[in-house]
């Protein structure tokens, strides 16, 4: 299984609803940077994410929630992890895509 | 650059301000205060107190115009004007406080 | 500043339409506006689709090891920078509404310094009348 780790604002760029349709039941999805976007709880993209929820682990750095003021807002059922949770999932996983 | 703090050397940029702004100590201000040749009174260490608080609060160093303004709300009009500023710091209050008060130099100063 | 700059008074917008951190254009916008508010322009910001992360309120960037510039919007008002248009779209569309924005306020000179709002919600079609109604626009 893989790692997809998503790093754009949804609103920005559609990786996150690129990535939604590439991916494998079972695999694992990261949001990092401005990625974390699309894991809050409320606002256009909450559907997507707690369907998405259903299908896939989803992850969510919490350095980069905190940074961006998003604390208390990331939806329930994704899992914030810190930088040596970012190297566990990675190694765990068979590969990393990320999607730029 | 560097400085000399009683033995101790403490790094500047290569116009004397301070390389790491938590480093600062009064000694450290007193030592670049005598490299500005200024001879620090209380007056001046409330500008330079008052410059280090605004930058706690928010993070940049103010512009002459708006330290001006600032100190008048807060220390009084006999104070907030660039007159008694200049006096205290000839060489202009934003960049020779905040030089003292280990502060980066302020955005828009030349 | 030099006299030189003084003089024509002309219509200044900043349009901040990224996330902070992610990119630099925010961090950047701002020590432009700061810098530039020494020519005492008519200064407005406008902060739509994600720039209106920028002033959400509550960051600490303690664990991505870069600065946390968000307290110096606090310090516009300082700047006579009072008038700030944020999109209410472009809130609803991240769930946010204007308590999740930090409190930017002002003081006005000619009220009897008494404390103000500089934050404005307003829709697509006020913001487009706030560009059209402009000398010049930077965008970020």
């Amino acid at each position: 299984m893989q790692l997809h780790v998503v790093n754009k604002s949804p609103f920005e760029k559609s990786t996150f609803e690129s990535c939604l349709l590439h991916v494998k039941k079972g695999s694992s999805i990261l949001f990092i940077e401005d990625g974390i976007f699309a894991a809050l709880n409320k606002g256009k993209f909450s559907e997507k994410v707690k369907n998405a929820l259903e299908n896939y682990k989803i992850y969510a750095l919490e350095p980069d929630v905190n940074a961006r003021g998003m604390k208390n807002k990331v939806m329930d059922g994704i899992k914030l992890i810190d930088y040596s949770g970012f190297v566990d999932l990675a190694a765990e996983h068979d590969a990393v895509q990320s999607w730029l | 650059m560097a400085l000399d703090v009683g033995g101790k050397v403490v790094e500047t940029d290569e116009e004397g301000y301070l390389s790491n702004r938590d480093e600062w100590s009064n000694e450290i201000a007193k030592a670049i205060s005598v490299a500005e040749g200024i001879d620090m009174s209380d007056n001046h260490w409330e500008v330079v107190n008052f410059l280090r608080e605004y930058y706690e609060e928010y993070q940049i160093a103010p512009a002459v115009r708006v330290l001006t303004k600032a100190i008048g709300k807060k220390l009084g009009k006999d104070k907030g004007n660039s007159k008694y500023l200049y006096e205290l710091f000839p060489y202009g209050p934003a960049k020779q406080a905040c030089k003292i008060a280990g502060l980066p130099k302020p955005t828009g100063c030349v | 500043m030099s006299e030189e700059a003084s003089g024509v008074v002309k219509k200044f917008l900043y349009i901040n339409r990224k996330a902070p951190y992610g990119t630099v254009y925010a961090l950047e916008s701002l020590e432009v506006v700061l810098i530039a508010a020494a020519f005492d322009q008519d200064v407005s910001l406008a902060f739509f689709d994600d720039g209106v992360y920028q002033i959400a309120k509550g960051m600490d960037t303690k664990a991505i090891g870069q600065k946390n510039f968000s307290p110096t919007y606090k310090a516009l008002g300082d700047y006579d920078i009072n008038k700030i248009y944020v999109s209410k779209e472009s809130l609803d569309a991240r769930g946010l509404s204007k308590d999740d924005l930090m409190d930017l306020k002002y003081e006005d000179e000619d009220d009897d310094w008494a404390e103000k709002d500089s934050i404005h919600i307003v829709n697509s079609e006020e913001l487009a009348d706030l560009m059209d109604s402009q000398d010049v626009i930077l965008s970020f």
